[in-house]
This record gives C-alpha cells, structure tokens and sequence, in this order.
C-alpha cells in the first residue's frame, strides 16, 4: 500500500515537471520564432553601411545613423538623471526615511508609478517639460521623459539591493562610532551595488525599446543629420548643444520603415529591429556579468 | 565583620555606574529598574534565561537602541571618570559609541580587507596617514592574538578567514579605537568550543587594560571568564556579585534554581 502512493504521489511530481517544461518550452519557443524570422528578413540587410547611413527614400540606401546615435544619447541623459535620482531615493527610504503615514504613501505611490502606461509619461513630458519649461522637442526631453519611466525601477531596485544587507553590518559599523553617512558611504552603497546596477540597466533595457512616450513628445521619423557633438576641437572641447538638438529613435525609425508599403522597407525595419533586440540583450549580458563580477566579493 | 569580596569591591575603581534603569520596546518594558557598578579592568558577565533583558542591557551601554524607532531609556547610566551619563538627551549616541566598543554575536567582518576591516574605527574618524593606520592595525591585531596567523594576507578578503578567526578580527576591529569598555553580546555561540576557548583566553589578557562586559547564555563560561557575575530575569536584576560568591553561595533562591539547571 505504502509502495502504490508513493508511485502516485511521483506522477504528479513528474506531471508538474512536465508542465513546467511546457510553459517554459512556450514562452522560449514564441521568441526564438520571433527573433529567427526578423534574423532571416533583416540579416541581409545588415552592413557597415546600414549603421553610417541615413535614412533614404530609397530603401536599399536607408541606414540607421540616426537612429542609434539618437538612442544612444537619449540613454546617456537617461541614465544620468534616473540613476542619481533613483538610487538617492531608494537609499532614503531604506536609511534615513521615518515608519510613518508620509513613507507609506511615497512608497505605495512608487509601486503605482510602476505599473503607469508609457504614454502617460509621454503626455505628461509633453506638458511639462515641453510646454512648461520650454524644452523643446529634444534629445534632453526625451532622456527626461524615459528616466521618470525607468525611475520606479531604479528605486525598487535599489531598495531590494540595500534590504539584502545583513542588519548585523550596519550595526558594526554605527557601533564603531560610524556616523549615518558613513555608513551608507562605506557599507550601503558598496555592497548594494551589484544589485542597483543590474536594476538601471534593465530599466534601461527597456526604456531603450519604447516608443509611444517619444513620439508623443515629437520626435522625428525622418532626421538626415546628426545632432552637434559633444566633443569638439576648440575650448572649451565640450559642448553640449547636442541636448537641445531634434532626434529619432531605433524603436521609431523601425515603426516608421514598417509603415511603408515596400517589401523592401521591411526588411529594414527587421534589419533595425534585430540591432535593437542585439542592443537590448547585450545590455542584459552586461547587467548579469557585472553583478557575477561585483558579487565575488561581498560575502557575509 | 567585613567579608573578604566585599573589601575586594570597596577597592575596585568604578567604570560605570548603572542607575535605576528601564527601558521600553514601544510600550513593552524591557529592563525594570537595574542598578548595578561595572568594574574597572574587570570582566562582568550578565546572566539568565532567553528574553531577560541581558542582550537589551548591554546594548543601552552603546545606545544601540537609539538605531530604531519607539525606543526608550529611563535613569542612567554614569561613565567614569568624567561622570558622564551616557543615556543623557544632550550625549550624542555616536560619541558614546567612540569610547565603547562592541563584538557580536555571530562574526561580522564586513566585506572588505582584513586591513580594512581593522582600520574602519579609525578612518571613520577621519584617520588617514598610511603609516598611522598601519601602525595601529598591527597593534590591535597582536592584542586580538590574530597578528600572526594574518600578517602576509592583510589585504585579503576577510570572510576568507574561520569563523574564530572572524569574531578575533571583530575584536581586533572594535580595539583600534581603544574603547574604554567592550561589550560583547554571546560572543562565542557561534564558535566551536577550541574557538571558544581561544576568545575566553583573550578576554583574560584584555582585560588588563580594557573594562569587559559580557552577555553569555553559557554559565560555565561565565564562571570561566569573569569576575563579576549579574542575574537577571524577566528584566529585573535579580542578584549581582562576585562570580565565585554568585556560583558557589547565591544569595537569592531564583539564582540557585537557575544555576543548578533547575529552570531556564
């Protein structure tokens, strides 16, 4: 008898384990299927002169010049104002912030904002920082706009990263006679590092992907130049008209080459698309490697 | 007739004096009314079953409490010489912790450098001369008894080092600083007993120039390593004095029952 249940009780472990691998199988299966047809349509179009061209009339001459340097700088002021911003807030609220009613509501309004459309954020960069402060259509209110999107992220993240320190850490370092700043200096921020950037980095990943928010606040579909570069020949080297400049976006140039009727203006937009999904899971490979890296060392 | 510990006390320099008091968790009270000396270069242990406050008490002495919120410290607790109370509202909890150092109950290096580790006290306080902090380390180390089994690996990682070897590097780290009282919270229980017997031997040497206060669930240990011995229960101290005198005569009947095992 004893025998019998046992042997039922591991059929259904066995059924779990098969339906497991199902789903897995399902939800890998729709995105090789995905990716292999957008590699075969898009692969032949992919050539050094796809990435330093412009986009054309004429299909066989269009490139995504535009397209990537534009993603690229609208990344880096991304990063530049969701990073500091996010990471400030997490450690405030894990560190320094009261148990109180106002905290509660900061904090249930950071997971709201989490789950807020793309487009909301769209709408309102459209009205803020377009026609409240006069940004203009730009790289900058475009890096803004993506970095009150991935913001939740970077501050989820960063609090999940600083709860997995041990209490016994900080309370070595205060009974050393550590003021709260050195602690957060010294231990908080150090060994919650690998954790925060894994975060930024994949809200980063997808903030790199939308579209609907940067159309919103206009970005172009058709740019045939460059916005300035930051770098340049005369003092004082750096400039930074760049962020003032009109741009596209991968996501963009990809949803308007799909719009057209030619076959050969799909393929393009395939040929983009698989530099974006190329983009998006090397930023992924460079989260998961950092944290490996970062993580040998910090052990308790 | 003067008894012969008594007189032993009465010549003993005080390095703080525990004053009437209590302390809440919120609303709940934790410690009721405590009085007591602790000794100069001495080793007082405290005593008693889980939850009766011993691990709370000491870490009034530290103003650890003062890291959380709803926390409460009522009478005092006076440092000597200056006469200081430490529980004061005017003290900085920072500047108390500066004098008086603490070792853990499970070894926290933190994840950094042997070295590191060591000269944390001492660049939190704005050290920064190589040679100084070399100097210091080297010392505080050799006064943990850790100097030569770390000497050629000093920027190694420390969690690298064995669980005794961590919690000698803890109190390597807590005497850079030269605190005028240690206090250790179960420091062992983490420990096999040859770790355990090595940590026992260096509260003996360190004692001669440190004050120590230590939180042992073990009571042979107690008997080992101290010279002073506070029971305490449910929050109240229930009997304070001399550990041979506590061990071998208890004056109070919830002492003995506890010490020959009868409860706890």
């Amino acid at each position: 008898m004893g025998r019998s249940e046992l042997a039922s009780r591991k059929r259904y472990e066995l059924l779990f384990g098969a339906l497991g691998l199902l789903a897995l199988a399902i939800a890998v299966l729709t995105f090789l299927t995905l990716f292999v047809d957008m590699a075969v349509k898009g692969l032949p179009r992919l050539d050094a002169d796809f990435f330093t061209s412009f986009p054309s009339r004429r299909a066989a001459n269009a490139g995504i010049l535009s397209a990537w340097v534009g993603s690229t700088l609208v990344m880096v002021v991304t990063a530049a104002f969701a990073v500091p911003l996010g990471v400030a807030s997490g450690v405030y609220l894990e560190e320094y912030a009261p148990k109180n009613w106002v905290t509660d509501l900061i904090e249930i309004n950071i997971t709201n904002l989490a789950g807020v459309p793309s487009i909301v954020y769209g709408l309102l960069a459209l009205g803020l920082f377009i026609y409240q402060f006069g940004l203009g259509q730009s790289i900058l209110t475009a890096g803004l706009t993506l970095a009150l999107l991935i913001l939740p992220v970077v501050i989820v993240a960063t609090r999940e990263a600083i709860r997995s320190i041990p209490q016994v850490i900080r309370e070595g370092s205060y009974a050393l006679g550590a003021t709260r700043w050195q602690t957060v200096r010294y231990h908080i921020l150090p060994y919650s590092s690998p954790g925060i950037l894994t975060g930024v980095i994949i809200g980063m990943a997808r903030a790199i992907g939308e579209t609907a928010p940067i159309i919103t606040i206009g970005a172009l579909t058709f740019i045939a130049f460059l916005p300035p570069p930051p770098v340049q020949a005369d003092p004082p080297f750096l400039s930074f008209d760049w962020l003032w400049s009109p741009f596209t976006v991968m996501p963009i140039q990809m949803f308007n080459w799909t719009s057209r009727p030619e076959a050969a203006f799909q393929a393009n937009a395939a040929a983009a698309g698989f530099v974006l999904v190329f983009m998006t899971l090397a930023m992924n490979g460079l989260a998961i490697w950092l944290r490996y890296r970062l993580r040998r060392n910090i052990k308790w | 007739m003067m008894s012969a510990p008594e007189t032993m006390i009465d010549q003993l320099a005080t390095k703080a004096e525990v004053r009437d008091l209590h302390f809440y968790y919120g609303d709940f009270r934790a410690l009721k009314g405590i009085a007591m000396p602790v000794h100069e270069r001495r080793v007082t242990a405290l005593i008693g079953p889980s939850g009766c406050g011993k691990s709370t008490f000491l870490r009034c002495f530290n103003r650890m409490h003062d890291l959380y919120p709803g926390n409460r410290y009522e009478g005092q607790i006076v440092l000597q010489p200056e006469n200081t109370d430490l529980l004061a509202r005017e003290v900085d909890p920072i500047e108390v912790r500066m004098r008086i150092g603490m070792v853990f109950q499970k070894p926290n290096p933190f994840p950094k450098t042997i070295f590191e580790n060591v000269a944390y006290g001492l660049r939190v306080r704005g050290a920064h001369s190589r040679r100084g902090l070399e100097e210091k380390v080297e010392q505080a180390l050799q006064e943990a008894a850790l100097w030569d089994e770390v000497k050629d690996r000093l920027h190694q990682p420390a969690y690298n080092l064995s669980g005794g070897q961590q919690q000698r590097l803890c109190i390597a780290r807590a005497l850079a600083t030269d605190p005028e009282l240690l206090l250790f919270d179960e420091p062992t229980s983490a420990l096999d007993p040859i770790a355990t017997a090595s940590i026992e031997e260096l509260m003996h040497d360190l004692k001669q120039h440190v004050t120590i206060l230590i939180v042992t669930h073990n009571m042979q240990q107690a008997a080992r390593v101290s010279d002073f011995t506070a029971y305490m229960y449910l929050g109240e101290l229930i009997e304070f004095g001399v550990t041979d005198d506590l061990f071998i005569k208890p004056r109070m009947k919830q002492t003995e029952d506890y010490i020959t095992g009868r409860f706890g």
